[in-house]
């Protein structure tokens, strides 16, 4: 026992550096000898939409009746050279996720709940089910570059192609689907043994660079017959490069990840430090389009942390033509419910933290394909959560761009926003809220 | 016979009118004059038609075919017959980069030489190629065959899954999880049967051929074998 001290005791400190999750996962490697792997986007901090605030209408701004004046919301994907461009009625659509990563069941609620509002749904790394196919009214067939379970049949009955470069999670980094969920079926999708890790790699086996992109791309549409609208998938990391890149390769529409996007399976390590925030990939991928006179000719889909009707309001007014969500997808169909609660935490996690989807053990049945476990979710009941959802990201939206007095969302402009902080005004190209500051380079 | 000249059509015009023909077409037999390196010539045919190619090919010739036989009397581009789904695509000269690439199905015949990553994620395909090919060609091959009866370059069969590969010729060195394996009588018979696909079974004894493969170390992620990554 320490003797009594006439001094007062020191509270026992805690290193910013050293925090208890840094404690934690220093151990962990020093136990295992290996790098953490997770799903998810990046769980950091990081400068983001809600960084910004709208300037609703004034006595210099004409605002618009809230429930009676009409704000549209549809947007036209892929006019620039396909002959059957996408029309959606609203501006979020559902990004690729594949069968493997998740359940059949989660497949054909995200394509109930995106064509129950119009919307588009996208295939992932491992090909297009059945199921989700006949769920999806409007489907986005991914190429990747282990073109796992792709074939020509399946690229035509797609409404949309979009080639992968990279996603925001790992911009440069390939996947790793680990063995104990690669079943039967996911094995004879992606040509593959069964119960083996699968590893996706981080290039296109057959072409290097823009001016072969160039090329992959006019294949592709005469393949389909120059049908079919063409994306191109960046993950955030040269935004005004990329952006600009895929403009001259070809691409209809360029999606941009920055880095709270979501993956299936990756370095915890990679997603936390590779990439940059959603909020700062967004301005220069707008300027590369406007230099090059393609802004609304070719439209920008902005996803990465996408939440609620304001953040899809706020990358719209920053100049993305739609966003694309993930994460919050899954989680409208019941990813990380708190009623799972004592599940999770058998799993050493818990509602809300859980992210270990690589290891095919979710207790909501989204990211398995343990039969037992993805039979919980009723693909009905999931798509129609999904739905509401879609629709209350949509009436948020509306709500903020006719309190701007804007009669279209795409309507929102950078004018209509500032920002809480310097870093969100650097990075958005706003001014600082309650002055005229846009800090950088140039700007005024 | 229909004879296409890409000197005054183009190669979306070629396209269009392969993509509609029926199966039961009589129009089986298509010939490409003046191809004069283009890309994406005769991509996703899907009928059983032979298509012949006086000239030289650029970049996916014959990519995702299915059923045709694309012939090409010159050399081709990169990624030639690309994930080919079923079908044969012969190439009378030499092939570059990538050629077979993701190929699911069907037969690949390169008469000369191929560049590096032939075969690379192969998952299928029956690729035989006459003379040598480059480096880390096959790689993460999931099924199907290379046979290469020359020489190949550097990193054969780098992170290999389940393709078979045959090689007359020397391996320049073997990739991450490529071992050579015995060739047994079956592997003989099978490798007997493919190079008859292709038409030079009496060329070359298939005694002389060796057999690599996944040694399947690396199937499941350990933490021992990250330096073989």
């Amino acid at each position: 026992m320490r003797p009594p001290s006439s001094s007062p005791p020191t509270t026992p400190r805690v290193s910013a550096t050293f925090d208890q999750y840094v404690l934690s996962e220093i151990r962990r490697a020093a136990a295992t000898g290996i790098y953490d792997i997770r799903g998810a986007g990046a769980k950091r901090r990081l400068p983001h939409f809600d960084d910004l605030l709208f300037l609703g209408a004034s006595i210099s701004r004409y605002p618009l009746e809230g429930y009676r004046e009409k704000c549209g919301t549809d947007v036209v994907l892929g006019d620039r050279f396909a002959r059957k461009p996408l029309e959606l009625k609203i501006p979020i659509t559902i990004a690729g996720m594949s069968f493997g990563s998740l359940s059949a069941p989660a497949k054909e609620a995200l394509g109930r709940g995106a064509s129950a509002m119009g919307t588009s749904t996208t295939t992932g790394d491992g090909g297009m089910t059945l199921e989700e196919r006949l769920s999806s009214a409007t489907l986005v067939y991914q190429v990747l570059p282990s073109r796992y379970g792709m074939n020509p049949d399946d690229l035509r009955k797609a409404d949309a192609i979009e080639v992968v470069v990279g996603q925001g999670a790992k911009p440069g980094g390939g996947g790793m689907l680990l063995g104990q969920k690669i079943t039967e079926r996911v094995a004879a999708m992606r040509s593959l043994p069964i119960g083996i890790d699968q590893r996706s790699a981080c290039r296109h086996p057959d072409w290097t660079g823009p001016d072969d992109l160039q090329i992959k791309i006019e294949e592709l549409r005469e393949l389909t017959d120059w049908q079919k609208p063409i994306y191109v998938k960046v993950g955030a990391s040269r935004p005004y490069y990329d952006t600009a890149l895929s403009v001259k390769a070809g691409a209809d529409v360029v999606v941009l990840d920055g880095m709270q996007g979501g993956t299936a399976a990756t370095q915890e390590v990679f997603i936390e430090n590779v990439g940059i925030p959603t909020l700062a990939a967004i301005r220069p991928a707008v300027r590369a389009l406007q230099e090059l006179g393609m802004h609304r000719k070719v439209q920008l889909i902005v996803s990465g942390g996408i939440r609620n009707g304001a953040d899809v309001a706020k990358a719209l007014a920053l100049g993305a033509d739609a966003v694309s969500i993930g994460t919050a997808a899954l989680v409208a169909i019941g990813d990380n419910d708190p009623a799972l609660e004592e599940e999770y935490q058998a799993l050493g996690s818990r509602a809300g933290a859980y992210d270990d989807w690589h290891e095919g053990n979710d207790p909501a049945g989204i990211t398995t394909q343990n039969p037992e476990l993805f039979r919980r979710l009723d693909p009905i009941k999931a798509g129609r959560r999904l739905a509401n959802f879609l629709a209350v990201l949509t009436l948020e939206a509306q709500t903020i761009a006719r309190a701007c007095g804007k009669s279209h969302v795409h309507n929102l402009e950078p004018e209509d926003l500032v920002a809480l902080t310097i870093e969100a005004a650097a990075m958005a190209g706003v001014p600082l809220a309650g002055t005229d500051w846009i800090p950088g380079p140039g700007r005024v | 016979m229909p004879v296409v000249d890409l000197a005054l059509a183009s190669v979306r015009d070629l396209n269009a009118a392969l993509h509609a023909l029926g199966p039961d077409t009589n129009e089986t037999h298509w010939q490409v004059v003046n191809p004069r390196g283009l890309h994406a010539i005769a991509v996703g045919i899907d009928v059983p038609v032979t298509v012949e190619i006086d000239g030289h090919a650029g970049y996916y010739c014959a990519g995702m075919n299915k059923h045709a036989c694309v012939i090409i009397n010159g050399n081709a581009g990169v990624g030639v017959a690309e994930n080919i789904m079923s079908g044969v695509v012969r190439v009378k000269g030499d092939a570059s980069q990538a050629a077979g690439a993701t190929g699911c199905g069907g037969l690949l015949v390169i008469e000369g030489n191929a560049s590096a990553r032939c075969g690379i994620s192969m998952k299928g395909v029956d690729i035989i190629v006459k003379g040598n090919v480059g480096h880390m060609s096959a790689f993460m091959a999931q099924a199907g065959t290379l046979t290469v009866l020359g020489d190949v370059g550097d990193a054969l069969g780098d992170s290999i899954y389940e393709a078979r590969l045959y090689v007359r010729g020397s391996v320049k060195s073997l990739g991450a999880d490529c071992i050579e394996k015995p060739l047994e009588d079956t592997h003989k018979d099978q490798l007997y049967s493919k190079l008859e696909a292709a038409g030079i079974a009496g060329e070359v004894d298939v005694a002389e051929f060796r057999r690599y493969g996944s040694a399947r170390r690396l199937y499941n992620f350990h933490i021992d074998n990250v330096a073989a990554y």
